[in-house]
C-alpha cells in the first residue's frame, strides 16, 4: 500500500475549502445566527478603573416592557480563569470592578433597542479606589491591590531561573552589553467582534454558539460557572472572521448569553462592539524588558540574563504561560549555554492582556534581535555572521530543556539574505534608506495543555459511508487559519480524495472528538497527525478488503484520484467502499496525537516552552524613513519561514502575509494605550492599523526541513512569521539613520526624538533608561539536559 | 458601536420644507451622513430628528458659470469631485485626501465643510465618556484636552475648508429670510462646541470657487495612514508669482491644529512682495508654526504635530515653486 505524499494533494496551492462561502457571504458566522423568539443580550460595563461597587439597583431595568432578564454578578458566582492558577474571574463584577469595561450587569430584552435601554435604567454606585496603570505602580506595596487583601503589592505571578552556570558565562565573556527596550500592547482587531447565541433545545440541554477558537476550553468552564453538568452542554465554535488569540480565552460574554438562554427559556444573542471588543482585549502585553549578554570576541554568546516586567492589565487569563513565553524561547533560535531568565506579570487597572499570534514571545523577540544587532556592531560583526555564529542546531536540546528537532534557521537566513541582496544593501544604501535583519522561531504546539491530563491533545474519527463520502469530525476550530482545509488536505491525501470532496464537520462538542482548540499553533501538528492516522487506517481498511476481494498482495494496491488500483485494475472509491464495508462493517476510524514523551523539562516553569517541534523564520525588512517626519515607510519584506513542509503552500504565502501585516501594525503605529482607565482610541479609525497602503510588497520563501513527527513533515506557520518582522524594521531604521529607538511602535514622534539627540549630543537612541530596582527572588537553579547545548 | 438612538427621519423634497423641519427642537442636517451618523451612535449630542437632504433636488453637480466660477452642488460627493476635471486640482486632490473610497462615495462637499470639530475625548460611545467627567462638547462643564479654561478644543477636521479658504471661495446659504454668500473663510469662528458661523436652520447649498489663471495651489495632509485618517495638520498655500519669480499674492491656511481652519496671514506677509526663495519660505514657515497651536485631542502628540507645521509650510511651498 502506498501513502506516502506523491498523490500530489498535499503540497498543492489550492484555495481554502470555504473560499467560496466566505467571499460570497454564505458562510453562517455567529451574528448571522437566527432563532425563532431570540432575545438580545447586552452587558452593562464598568465606567470606574478601580472601585468597589456599593450598590446595583436593577428595579428600572426589569420593569421596562420586552426585558426578560437582568443579572448581576450574584446570579454566576463562580470564579473562573482559563489557566487553572488563575481563577480570578466572574462572568459579572462581584463586589468589585478592575478596569472600565469590565461586566458589571447584563439583560435580556426582545429587541437590541430594548436591551440597550435597559442596561441605561441600571443604577449603580461605585467606591473609587486608587488606581493602578503602570507597572512602576504595580509593583509597589498599596493598601488596595487589585486582587487579594493589602498591603500587597499587585504582582501576579514571578519567575527566576537559572540554567547552568551563568555567573562563570558572563566571568568569560570578552564583551558584554546589556539594553532596555518596551514593547507597547495592542489588540487582535479581527474584523469579526467576538459574539455567542445561546439557546436551550428541546431536550432541555443548553446550546452554545460562539466565535471562539477553543470549544473545549469553553465547554468545561460553561460547565463550572454554570453549574450544569457537562453533558447537558453543547459549544458549537461558529466560523471566526478571524481570532489571533483574541478568542481563545472565556468571556463573560459567552457565559451570559448562556445564562439568560437559561433563565428566560429564549434563544440569546450577545455579540460585542468594536468598543467592548478593546475592553475585552486579551491581546498582546506591554513589556519592559532588560538583557545583557556575554559574548567572545568572535561573538558566540557565553551567557545571557533577560528580565521581563509583564503587564497584565486585570486579571490573570493565560498571564501566568505569557510571563514564562517571555522567556522561554530565546534559546530556540541561539545556543546559549548559560542562560538567566526572571520575569515578573502585574496586574494594573486595565483591560486583561492574554494571547496575540506569537504570544508572549514578539516582545522579547523583539528585544534580542535588535540587542544583537547593536552587539554584533560592538564586535564589528555583520547582522547576519552574528547569528549564524550561534545557530542552535537541529536535534539538539537547549540549555533550558527545549528539544530541538527540525531546524531550517540556517536555509531561511541563506535564501533571505541572499534574495533580498541584504549583504548589499546593509551600510550601502542611502541616507534615509536601510534594510534589517532578524531571526525568530515559534512553537508547533505546546506540549503541555492548559490542564493536567493524560488524554491525547487531539482526536479524529472518519466515517465512510456507502456511497464512496468520507466525513472527517474534528474539534479543531477554524479561526481563519485554514485548520478545516488542512484536515481536508492530510485525508484527502492518504484516501487520493480531492479535500472538496469531502465532508467536514468541525468545533463541536456534541459532534466531534477532542482537539483542544485554536492556539499555540497547534492545530496542523497535533490534529493534522491525527487525522493522518485515521486516514492511513481508513486506506488500511479499504486496501485490504479490495487486495481481499481481488486475491492480490495489499502492497500492490494503491489508492489516488478517486480509485482503488491494483495492476491494471480501477475500482472506483464508491465501490471500494462498498467492499471494505462488506468485509469489516462500519467504516470508522480513529486517530489521536500526544507529544512524545519525555519533552518536557522537570523544573517549575518547565511546561511552557516545549513544543513537539519549532518553526523557523529569517526577514530582511527594508524601510525608506523621512529624517524630517519620522515617518517610517517599509517598501519590501522578504521572509523565509520553515514550515517543515507546506500542505498547502497558499495558506502558507498567506499566514506569511497575514503575519507580515499584523506585525507591521505592531512596529509601526498600533497601541492599545490608556489614559488613566481609559483607551485612546477604542474604534477602527483611531486604533491604527495598517491599510492596504501601508502593505509592502512581501516575498515569502517556503524553507521545507521535514520534520520527522509533524504530519507529512508539517510544522506551524500561522504565528512564527510575525516574529522577526518586527525587529528586523526596527533594525532598518538604524541601518536608515543610525538611530536606535528600543521600542514599539515607531511613532515618528519617537524617531525625531531619536534623530534630535543625535545631533544635539550623539545619543542617538529613544526608549526607556532602566527597569525597576524589583527585587526579584534568587534564581532556581536548574541543570543543564545532560546531551544539552555544547558551548 | 452602539446602534442608533430612536430617532426620526425626514426627507423633505424642497429646501424650505427643510428649512422648516430644522427649526424644530432637537433637528440635525445630514447629506451624506458619514459624520453625521457614527456621531449619532455615539451619542454626542442629542437629536431628536434627521433632516435628510437627499430628496431635495438641484444639490449636486459640478457646473463651470459665465464668469468662470466653479460652482459644486453641497451635496455633490467628494469622489465626484475628486474625479472632475473642471475642478481646480487642488481641490481634486483635498478631496481625494477625505477619509476612504468608500466613504467619498457617500459624503458630500458640504458635509464635509461642515464635519464637526473632533477630540479624543470626545469621539467614543457615551458609555466611556462616562468613564470620565463629561467635557464641554458632552454637555458638561469642563475640557479634558486644557482644564484651565472653560473652552472646547475640539478639532476642525475638515480637508476642504482650507484649500477652499486658500481659493478664496464662498458658500451659500440658504435660510428662511433668503440665500447669502459668504467666503469659507467666514463660515468658521473659532469655538470648538459650534464652529460654524451660520444658523441652525441655514443650509449650505453651493460652493463657490473662482478659477484664477496663474494660480499655484497645493495641499499637504499629515495623517498616519494614506487612507481612511482624518487630518491631524492640513496645509494649503495658494501663491501668484511674477515672471521676476516675486510672490505677488499668498493664501496660506492651516488646518486640523485648531477649532477653525487658521489663515497664516503672518506668514502670507513673509512671502508677498518678496523674492519666491529659501529665505522667504522659511520665514513663512517659521510664522506659520508660531500661530499653530495643536493640543493634545488627536492621533500623535501635540508637539510632534507643532514641528510638522514649518515642514509641511515648507514642502507645500517647494511644491509651488516648481517651473
Amino acid at each position: 500500500m502506498t501513502l506516502d505524499p506523491h498523490i500530489g494533494i498535499v503540497g498543492r496551492a489550492a484555495p481554502r475549502v470555504d473560499a467560496l462561502a466566505q467571499a460570497t457571504g454564505n458562510l453562517r458566522y455567529v451574528d448571522d445566527l437566527s432563532f425563532p423568539g431570540m432575545l438580545h443580550g447586552k452587558i452593562l460595563r464598568s465606567t470606574q478603573a478601580h472601585a468597589r461597587i456599593a450598590t446595583i439597583d436593577v428595579s428600572a431595568a426589569e420593569a421596562l416592557p420586552g426585558v426578560h432578564a437582568v443579572l448581576t454578578g450574584r446570579d454566576l458566582p463562580v470564579a473562573f480563569g482559563l489557566l487553572p492558577v488563575s481563577q480570578d474571574e466572574h462572568a459579572l463584577a462581584l463586589g468589585k470592578v478592575r478596569h472600565v469595561g469590565d461586566p458589571v450587569a447584563a439583560v435580556a430584552g426582545s429587541d437590541p433597542d430594548i436591551a440597550q435601554r435597559a442596561i441605561e435604567l441600571i443604577e449603580v454606585e461605585y467606591e473609587p479606589l486608587p488606581i493602578i496603570t503602570t507597572i512602576a505602580e504595580a509593583i509597589e506595596v498599596v493598601d488596595e491591590p487589585l486582587h487579594g487583601e493589602g498591603p500587597a503589592n499587585n504582582r501576579h505571578r514571578e519567575v527566576s531561573l537559572d540554567f547552568g552556570d551563568v555567573d562563570a558565562g558572563f566571568a568569560v565573556a570578552d564583551h558584554i552589553r546589556e539594553d532596555v527596550f518596551f514593547y507597547e500592547g495592542s489588540n487582535h482587531a479581527a474584523l469579526e467582534a467576538h459574539g455567542a447565541v445561546a439557546l436551550v433545545e428541546e431536550d432541555g440541554r443548553l446550546h452554545l454558539f460562539s466565535a471562539t477558537q477553543v470549544p473545549h476550553y469553553l465547554h468545561r468552564i460553561a460547565a463550572e460557572v454554570l453549574d450544569v453538568p457537562a453533558a447537558r452542554i453543547r459549544v458549537t465554535a461558529t466560523p471566526t472572521g478571524g481570532g489571533f488569540g483574541g478568542k481563545t480565552d472565556v468571556f463573560s460574554h459567552e457565559l451570559v448569553a448562556a445564562h439568560l438562554a437559561r433563565v428566560t427559556g429564549h434563544p440569546v444573542k450577545l455579540v460585542l462592539t468594536r468598543e467592548e471588543v478593546f475592553y475585552a482585549h486579551r491581546g498582546r502585553h506591554p513589556v519592559l524588558m532588560w538583557v545583557k549578554t556575554g559574548f567572545s570576541d568572535d561573538g558566540r554568546i557565553t551567557a545571557m540574563w533577560f528580565k521581563t516586567f509583564v503587564d497584565g492589565g486585570a486579571y490573570g487569563s493565560y498571564g501566568a504561560a505569557s510571563l514564562l513565553y517571555t522567556g522561554q524561547l530565546q534559546t530556540a533560535t541561539y545556543r546559549i549555554p548559560a542562560y538567566r531568565f526572571q520575569g515578573v506579570r502585574v496586574f494594573t487597572n486595565k483591560p486583561a492582556c492574554g494571547p496575540k499570534r506569537g504570544h508572549g514571545t514578539p516582545q522579547p523577540r523583539f528585544g534580542l534581535e535588535v540587542h544583537l544587532d547593536k552587539a554584533a556592531e560592538d564586535l564589528g560583526l555583520d547582522p547576519v555572521a552574528i547569528r549564524e555564529r550561534n545557530l542552535v542546531e537541529p536535534f539538539t536540546t537547549t540549555v533550558n530543556h527545549l528539544r530541538i528537532t527540525s531546524c531550517g534557521l540556517a536555509e531561511c537566513i541563506e535564501r533571505v539574505v541572499e534574495s533580498s541582496r541584504f549583504r548589499h544593501k546593509h551600510r550601502n544604501l542611502p541616507a534615509g534608506q536601510g534594510v534589517g535583519f532578524a531571526v525568530g522561531a515559534y512553537m508547533s504546539g505546546a506540549a503541555v495543555p492548559i490542564y493536567f491530563n493524560d488524554m491525547p491533545q487531539s482526536e479524529v474519527v472518519l466515517k465512510a459511508d456507502r456511497g464512496g463520502g468520507v466525513t472527517v469530525y474534528s474539534m479543531a476550530a477554524d479561526c481563519g487559519q485554514g485548520s478545516t482545509t488542512m484536515l481536508a488536505t492530510v485525508v484527502g491525501e492518504v484516501l487520493g480524495l480531492e479535500p472538496s470532496e469531502l465532508a467536514l464537520v468541525t468545533a463541536d462538542t456534541d459532534l466531534t472528538p477532542i482537539d483542544l482548540g485554536s492556539y499555540s499553533s497547534r492545530v496542523t501538528f497535533m490534529a493534522g497527525n491525527a487525522a493522518l492516522e485515521a486516514s492511513r487506517k481508513l486506506a488500511d481498511l479499504v486496501v485490504t478488503a479490495v487486495a481481499d476481494q481481488l486475491e492480490v498482495d495489499p502492497d500492490t494496491v494503491s489508492l489516488g484520484k478517486g480509485a482503488v488500483r491494483a495492476g491494471d485494475r480501477e475500482i472506483p472509491w464508491p465501490e471500494a467502499v462498498r467492499i471494505a464495508e462488506a468485509k469489516w462493517g462500519p467504516l470508522v476510524t480513529t486517530g489521536t496525537f500526544r507529544p512524545a514523551k519525555g519533552i518536557v523539562g522537570d523544573y517549575k516553569g518547565a511546561g511552557v516552552g516545549p513544543s513537539p517541534a519549532y518553526s523557523y523564520s529569517a526577514c530582511v525588512a527594508a524601510v525608506d524613513c523621512d529624517p524630517e517626519t519620522g515617518f517610517v515607510t517599509v517598501d519590501h519584506v522578504w521572509l523565509a519561514h520553515d514550515v517543515g513542509r507546506s500542505i498547502n503552500p497558499l495558506l502558507v504565502q498567506g499566514q506569511i502575509e497575514g503575519s507580515v501585516h499584523m506585525a507591521l501594525g505592531e512596529v509601526l503605529m498600533e497601541e492599545q494605550a490608556f489614559r488613566g482607565g481609559l483607551h485612546n482610541g477604542p474604534s477602527l479609525l483611531d486604533y491604527k492599523i495598517p491599510t492596504v497602503l501601508e502593505m509592502p510588497q512581501v516575498e515569502s520563501i517556503l524553507v521545507e526541513s521535514i520534520d520527522p513527527e509533524g504530519p507529512f513533515g508539517a510544522k506551524e506557520v500561522g504565528q512564527g512569521p510575525l516574529l522577526p518582522v518586527i525587529p528586523a524594521v526596527v533594525n532598518a531604521l538604524h541601518d536608515a539613520l543610525g538611530i536606535r529607538v528600543d521600542e514599539v511602535p515607531l511613532r515618528p514622534d519617537k524617531v525625531l526624538a531619536a534623530l534630535q539627540g543625535l545631533a544635539r549630543n550623539g545619543t542617538a537612541r529613544y526608549g526607556p533608561a532602566t527597569i525597576p530596582g524589583y527585587p526579584f527572588r534568587s534564581p532556581l537553579p536548574v541543570e543543564p539536559p545532560p546531551n544539552g547545548t555544547r558551548a | 458601536m452602539l446602534r442608533l438612538p430612536p430617532i426620526r427621519h425626514a426627507a423633505p423634497t424642497t429646501l424650505e420644507e427643510a428649512i422648516t423641519l430644522l427649526q424644530s427642537e432637537g433637528a440635525v442636517l445630514a447629506a451624506g451622513g458619514t459624520d453625521l451618523i457614527p456621531n449619532l451612535k455615539r451619542r454626542q449630542h442629542p437629536a431628536d430628528v434627521v433632516v435628510s437632504l437627499r430628496r431635495v433636488g438641484g444639490l449636486r453637480g459640478v457646473r463651470v458659470d459665465a464668469n468662470g466660477t466653479v460652482r459644486i452642488g453641497a451635496l455633490t460627493t467628494l469622489a465626484t469631485v475628486a474625479g472632475d476635471s473642471r475642478v481646480p486640482a487642488v481641490l481634486r486632490e483635498a478631496a481625494r485626501s477625505v477619509a476612504s473610497p468608500q466613504i467619498r462615495n457617500q459624503g458630500t462637499v458640504g458635509g464635509n465643510l461642515c464635519v464637526d470639530t473632533r477630540c479624543d475625548w470626545l469621539n467614543v460611545p457615551d458609555t466611556w465618556r462616562q468613564a470620565a467627567e463629561p467635557c464641554l462638547k458632552a454637555g458638561g462643564e469642563m475640557c479634558w484636552v486644557a482644564p484651565a479654561k472653560k473652552v472646547c478644543w475640539a478639532v476642525s477636521s475638515t480637508d476642504l475648508a482650507p484649500v477652499m479658504i486658500a481659493l478664496r471661495a464662498e458658500v451659500q446659504l440658504v435660510g428662511p429670510v433668503g440665500a447669502r454668500s459668504i467666503p469659507v473663510e467666514d463660515l468658521y469662528r473659532m469655538d470648538g462646541l459650534d464652529q460654524l458661523a451660520k444658523a441652525a436652520d441655514e443650509i449650505l447649498t453651493e460652493v463657490a470657487v473662482p478659477l484664477e489663471p496663474g494660480l499655484r495651489a497645493t495641499y499637504l495632509k499629515l495623517r498616519r495612514r494614506g487612507s481612511v485618517d482624518f487630518p491631524i495638520l492640513g496645509i494649503a498655500a495658494a501663491i501668484h508669482l511674477d515672471d521676476a519669480r516675486t510672490c505677488t499674492a499668498a493664501r496660506l491656511v492651516l488646518g486640523a491644529v485648531a477649532s477653525a481652519p487658521l489663515r497664516a496671514t503672518h506668514a502670507e506677509d513673509a512671502l508677498i512682495g518678496r523674492p519666491f526663495g529659501s529665505e522667504a519660505v522659511a520665514a513663512a514657515a517659521e510664522a506659520a508654526r508660531l500661530l499653530a497651536r495643536p493640543l493634545q485631542n488627536t492621533d500623535l502628540t501635540s508637539r510632534y504635530r507643532k514641528r510638522m507645521v514649518p515642514v509641511f509650510v515648507r514642502r507645500a511651498l517647494d511644491e509651488l515653486a516648481g517651473d
